[in-house]
């Protein structure tokens, strides 16, 4: 049996989270809504976080675009996304939701843009 | 100099003053005119990157610009006139508003009604008396925070970061994903001011440590910040003699807290409240001085943009009232006012007074607490007496506490001169 504490980062209320697995079945106390019981269950099974960054523009309106990883992807992933991120460019325009890379350090997950820039 | 009339200007573009321009144009005044010096609408929310903006208002988690964009589509879909690269230089009493930019240079406005949404600024060092040399590498949380995100630098690879406000936790994640070393969040006070989720996945979540009751007492370096030493603080928050450390560094953050930014609204004699350092309100958000309004960061720091747009509407809908009652020649016959006071345990109240004649449902307070409490019952008094309380389980100063003053309440007590929230004993 193993049990965490964790903080629930779902919502700004933060809620302290006791999560505890036993013979592969989880559960979860301490969460004010129901969402706090998925973040418990993923964060000790299968722990994500959405990244969000910049990448820059060639010869754009700006210097860099805001980007985010569509969805979350796996935590251990995050540096691995990072270095993608670091090496893209892209050529203006770029509308909120184009895709800057699909499949983002093979997460299956593509980068979009969260800003336009002309 | 040019001169023309508005019936609302609102100045500031960023969400506040966004959704504060939607709802005068949705209460039926068309002439509103929004001022923002910056090259693009949006505020402080275009350098904001990181998600966790609109669950309230859009239930779905975006990013700063993404929030952002959608206000501004509706502002443009609205055809809401607006002003970018315009810097407003100055407010009379008479709400006459003085602005400069490159095309018209200094013009003025006379304003049926203004909205203040100015926004915030960081604290700045020297409001911090930390001794020592002014080496290059001091920056504040928010200005790395632009230089990384808006024009892709990175001010340092070496950080220590004083403070545990929002923005110093969020650029603790974001310079160790841009492959800084961050080696140390470091709070003052014995709690942090950032919310609580910021700490998990900002700090936690990259192993950077948070050392609560510490501070910097001495900057090393003559050319460039070469380290930093920290200290543990005691109750009074002095230093403790022996519990130096010393971390070398090449860059150290401040994020040290923000504050209104009210010099207008000073110039203008608009009251301030000591406590938020923004206006003291009524229920509709107007300040001190009739039909100039006041919401978002600029009448008190929030940490959730939701709140600030809410805010927005509801300052938005009384300079729209207002203009329209001052065309119609209305005066209110009721000019009753109730006071607004801070109890046990809180540190302020937004609004600070409440107009019963103005209310049609119910008034929605918002307040900090002064310190980290567990289970705690915070109670609505009437000229002291306690009319109802509510039971919270933490309540912190970093996390804004809500609270509703019913009509039927004011209707009960037309006779009351004070309301106060405060802990009940
Ligand atoms: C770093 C940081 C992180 C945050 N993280 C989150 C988060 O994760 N989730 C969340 O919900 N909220 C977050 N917030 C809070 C939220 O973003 C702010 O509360 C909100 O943006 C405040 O809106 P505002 O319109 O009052 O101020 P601002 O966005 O600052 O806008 C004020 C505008 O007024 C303009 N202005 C000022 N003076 C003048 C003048 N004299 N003439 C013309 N224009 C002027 C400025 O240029 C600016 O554009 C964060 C805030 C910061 C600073
Ligand atoms: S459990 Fe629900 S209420 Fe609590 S922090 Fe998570 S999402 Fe928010």
């Amino acid at each position: 049996m193993e049990t965490r504490e964790m903080t629930c980062i779902n919502c700004p209320l933060g809620c302290l989270l006791t999560v505890t697995k036993d013979n592969g079945k989880v559960t979860v106390t301490g969460n004010t809504c129901p969402r706090g019981e998925d973040y418990g269950i993923k964060e000790m099974t299968d722990p994500r976080r959405t990244v969000t960054s910049t990448v820059r523009v060639k010869n754009g309106s700006a210097v860099k675009v805001p980007v985010k990883t569509k969805t979350d992807i796996p935590k251990d992933k995050i540096f691995e996304v990072m270095d993608v991120i670091r090496k893209a460019e892209v050529k203006p325009p770029v509308h909120i939701g184009d895709i800057i890379v699909d499949d983002i350090a093979g997460t299956g997950v593509p980068l979009v843009a969260t800003k336009d820039v002309e | 100099m040019y001169c023309r009339e508005t019936d609302v200007v609102i100045i500031g573009g960023g969400p506040a003053g966004l959704a504060a321009a939607l709802a005068v144009k949705a209460a039926g005044v068309e002439s509103v005119l929004i001022l923002e010096r910056d090259t693009q609408l949006g505020g402080i929310l275009n350098q904001c990157i990181h998600n966790g903006f609109g669950l309230h208002t859009f239930k779905e988690e975006l990013t700063g610009p993404e929030y952002a964009a959608r206000f501004i589509k509706r502002v443009l879909d609205e055809k809401i006139e607006y002003m970018l690269e315009t810097m407003v230089v100055d407010l009379k009493s008479d709400r006459t508003v003085v602005a400069m930019n490159r095309k018209e240079g200094l013009f003025s406005i006379k304003a049926g009604a203004v909205v203040l949404a100015m926004g915030c600024r960081e604290r700045p060092r020297g409001a911090l008396g930390i001794p020592g040399f002014r080496p290059a590498g001091i920056f504040t949380a928010g200005t790395a925070q632009r230089f990384v995100n808006v024009e892709g630098i990175m001010p340092g690879s070496e950080v220590v970061i004083l403070g545990s406000g929002d923005i110093g936790l969020i650029m603790a994640r974001r310079m160790t994903l841009e492959g800084a070393h961050v080696k140390l969040v470091a709070e003052l006070m014995p709690y942090s001011g950032g919310l609580k989720r910021n700490i998990a996945q900002c700090l936690n979540d990259y192993n950077i440590p948070l050392k609560l009751s510490h501070t910097v007492v001495d900057i090393k370096g003559k050319e460039r910040v070469e380290g930093v030493t920290i200290a543990e603080v005691d109750e009074r928050l002095k230093p403790i003699p022996g519990t130096e450390e010393f971390y070398p560094c090449d860059t150290l953050l401040l994020s040290c807290g923000l504050i209104p930014e009210n010099e207008l609204s000073g110039s203008a004699g608009v009251a301030l409240s000591p406590v938020t350092g923004g206006a003291v309100v009524d229920n509709t958000l107007e300040t001190s001085i009739p039909g100039v309004f006041a919401c978002g960061n600029v009448l008190h720091v929030h940490d959730l943009v939701d709140y600030v747009s809410e805010e927005a509407e509801n300052a938005g809908r009384g300079a729209a009232e207002y203009v329209k009652g001052q065309k119609a020649g209305i005066v209110p016959e009721d000019d009753t006012v109730m006071e607004m006071k801070a109890g046990k345990g809180v540190r302020y109240t937004v609004p600070a007074k409440i107009r019963p004649a103005t209310v049609k449902k119910d008034v929605l307070v918002r307040f900090r607490v002064d310190n980290n409490y567990k289970d705690v019952s915070i109670g609505v008094f009437y000229d002291g007496r306690l009319e109802r309380s509510v039971k919270k389980r933490t309540v912190a100063p970093g996390e804004m506490e809500e609270l509703r003053i019913r009509k039927e309440e004011l209707d009960k007590y037309p006779e009351v001169k004070e309301i106060t929230i405060g802990f009940v004993e």
